[in-house]
């Protein structure tokens, strides 16, 4: 079976040690997380993990089952990659010391529709979104100039239209 | 909503559980907790090692069917739990964990929690992969809730250990408290019924079927379907093999039974599992013990499987189809659904060719009167014991030749360490067994080595008045790990030579308990009639041959048709 990228969006009690057993659950079964961003939802005492797998159809099936015997994890659901939304943002400090590189790199920002989010005499901040492929492009360009940094959130995804995950309350 | 502190919250949430019993070791941090103890009714038994209280929490829960309780302070106490709670959890087997902890807050102090205070551990993160939850309480008032959710997640669903941290300050909190029956846990919804389309395929698969073979693991057990499974097992005259989690689920003594399946499985139940044109495989995870070889586990069965765990469906075995339900239910409903489409059948050729090869591997154990064999002697043993006798194991070549030798025909009367394989369970197991079923009798079989792990609580069985009987087939090795050296690595005995000490009589002894040597069948019989009338735990050290294998054996990494025997040696 072919490995791919799958992404996960569980719905999880938004409370202390909930990551600590999902990402616990990961290194037990020995299933690869490869990205993971969570934050609080707008429904009450909620958060949504979005998680990225790389594995075979098996793997990302064993997955889904682990995490839903997860107690605290209230709902888990696999995004399809043909009718989603993914986004994916980073903050990328670049070496630039004089006027023809910060120029440059202005340029090559506003190609990608990134923004320079902060500036010094030897650096330039940018803040850039889009897929994980956009941002990799982006960081590969801005290699030339001398990349001192990269902090970047994970993919974070939504079903396009009316599809949602959600717990009906 | 009544005023009280949180380790009266405590007393009272177990009490509406109906818990009679605590298997314990009280200490700093649950000083509060053993106080409202003192003056209830519910029985605090003091072990001798915190690894023992769970496992006697666990022998409880399995002879009784309802939920062990074990308690353990702080630090090392919590810490002693973990190999009790990881065996609970591979087995599946409800326990509540009750752990104290130091302060959640605390003014002019540094005992608190994150500060390493004295006896603190992080038991929460420790348990987290070895326990269905746990909790850690910060409100008092939190307390009601939380030990009815516990009991509710440890008892429902696929069983398993539930862990409740304590803090010590919680324990003296007052705070209001709410006692209701209501639970409502909006992450955990444990579905039982089978899918009637499910059910539909999986009844035309078994129509169809000229060979099938039932495959019972340990949630028949867990879920009391030995009635349906036996009504079903007869109604289809499909022969049933177990799983060494299943043995006792079906009498061993049927014409259908076959045995345990396995690493060291019956010849009868190896063959023919593998010839199965429909396997129904019911409460079972197709363990590595069980299976063999994956590749090579029954290559022309079609797979129906049972099981209330989703996640166990496909984990290890491809199956045909698959049923995600408690087994009783699913198991009824079969049954009943075939009873409009068939009369009960009646004997196959496959049925006559079970009857074949059963008689033809029949074990020829021959009574050697000069040497005490295990095979016999547990064959004696099983003589002596009621049906309902609870039956316990250690771990290794006790267990093994228990597993073959000697039979069960009732649930919940062989209560054995599978998952984790534990050394030291069976005793305090025995001890928890014996606590919630004291009308009958109970036995560890036991070696030398799994028994000198737990002995300490020769101890507690003696002063809470515990009676059991202890047969230690004892030959002076970690008999396991000795064969195994014998087989695969040239005889090289590397660190598994015992000895003979201690001397388990006078060990028995110096406990207050009684300890006798039998050199004889005849001894041995004498010595366990008297044992398990006696008011006071019996220690009988049988003494046996270091060199005795378990046969027939499936090497690890082999299919189950590649079973070895006596004679074996490495190519």
């Amino acid at each position: 079976m072919k490995e791919q990228i799958h992404i996960i969006a569980a719905i999880v009690e938004h409370k202390p040690g909930v990551l600590y057993s999902v990402s616990n659950m990961f290194r037990r079964r020995g299933f690869n997380i490869e990205s993971i961003s969570v934050g609080p939802i707008e429904q009450r005492d909620m958060a949504r993990m979005t998680i990225t797998v790389k594995g075979d159809e098996k793997v990302v099936e064993q997955v889904i089952k682990q995490l839903n015997k997860l107690i605290d994890v209230i709902k888990v659901s696999r995004l399809d990659p043909e009718s989603i939304v993914t986004r994916e943002m980073a903050l990328i400090k670049v070496h630039c010391d004089g006027a023809k590189s910060r120029s440059d790199i202005i340029n090559y920002a506003n190609i990608f529709r990134a923004r320079v989010v902060d500036v010094s005499t030897e650096s330039l901040m940018v803040e850039i979104t889009g897929s994980p492929d956009k941002i990799d492009a982006f960081i590969d360009l801005m290699k030339p100039f001398g990349v001192k940094e990269v902090a970047r959130t994970g993919i974070t995804a939504l079903s396009r239209g009316t599809k949602s995950v959600r717990i009906e309350e | 909503m009544v005023k009280m502190s949180g380790a009266q919250a405590l007393l009272e949430a177990l009490k509406k559980q109906k818990v009679d019993v605590i298997f314990g070791i009280p200490g700093g941090a649950t000083l509060s907790i053993c106080d409202v103890l003192y003056d209830s009714e519910i029985r605090h038994i003091l072990m001798r090692h915190e690894q023992c209280a769970a496992h006697a929490a666990d022998g409880y829960a399995r002879a009784s069917g309802r939920p062990g309780i074990c308690m353990a302070t702080s630090g090392p106490g919590a810490t002693n739990l973990v190999t009790g709670i990881a065996n609970a959890y591979m087995d599946s087997s409800p326990i509540i964990a009750l752990t104290g902890q130091v302060n959640v807050f605390s003014a002019n102090t540094a005992y608190m929690i994150g500060r390493d205070a004295f006896q603190e551990a992080d038991i929460m993160g420790i348990t987290t992969p070895i326990t269905k939850h746990n909790y850690q309480v910060k409100t008092a008032s939190d307390i009601p809730r939380i030990v009815k959710e516990a009991f509710y997640i440890a008892t429902t669903g696929r069983p398993g250990p539930v862990l409740i941290d304590l803090p010590k300050d919680v324990q003296t909190q007052t705070g209001e408290m709410e006692f209701t029956d209501k639970v409502e846990i909006r992450g955990y919804k444990p579905s039982t019924e089978p899918h009637p389309i499910q059910v539909k395929r999986a009844v035309e698969l078994l129509l169809e079927a000229e060979r099938p073979v039932i495959l019972a693991g340990g949630g028949i057990i867990l879920s009391n379907a030995s009635p349906e499974l036996l009504e079903l097992a007869e109604f289809l005259m499909a022969p049933v093999a177990t799983t060494f989690m299943g043995k006792g689920c079906f009498p061993e003594s049927h014409p259908l039974s076959l045995g345990c399946i396995g690493m060291h499985g019956s010849r009868v139940a190896n063959n023919l599992i593998l010839e199965a044109d429909v396997l129904l495989a019911v409460g079972t995870r197709f363990a590595d013990r069980s299976t063999g070889t994956l590749d090579t586990f029954c290559p022309d069965a079609k797979i129906i499987h049972i099981d209330i765990d989703t996640a166990e469906i496909g984990k290890n075995v491809e199956v045909d189809i698959p049923i995600v339900a408690d087994a009783k239910k699913a198991l009824k409903v079969i049954h009943q659904t075939l009873t409009e489409k068939l009369k009960k059948k009646e004997r196959s050729p496959w049925f006559n060719r079970v009857q074949e090869i059963k008689e033809q591997l029949q074990e020829n154990v021959s009574p050697s009167e000069k040497e005490l064999k295990p095979p016999q002697l547990l064959k004696e043993l099983r003589k002596m014991l009621a049906e309902d006798a609870i039956v316990t194991t250690e771990v290794g070549q006790n267990q093994m030749w228990a597993s073959l030798h000697f039979k069960v025909y009732k649930p919940r009367t062989f209560i054995s360490s599978g998952g984790l394989g534990t050394m030291g369970f069976g005793f305090p197991a025995a001890l928890g067994a014996k606590v919630a079923c004291p009308e009958k009798v109970v036995v560890d079989i036991a070696g030398d080595g799994s028994f000198i792990m737990t002995e300490q609580d020769l101890a507690t069985s003696v002063m809470e008045n515990i009676p059991v009987t202890v047969v230690v087939l004892n030959n002076s090795m970690l008999g396991m790990v000795a064969q195994w050296q014998r087989l695969f690595y040239k005889r090289r005995y590397s660190a598994v030579k015992l000895g003979s000490v201690p001397d388990f009589v006078k060990l028995a002894e110096a406990y207050g308990a009684q300890g006798v040597r039998v050199g004889s069948f005849n001894e041995f019989s004498k010595a366990v009639k008297k044992a398990i009338k006696s008011e006071v735990t019996t220690v009988i050290d049988v003494p046996i041959s270091p060199e005795e294998d378990v046969f027939p054996m499936v090497p690890a990494g082999k299919s189950l048709k590649e079973m070895i025997e006596e004679g074996w040696s490495m190519g």
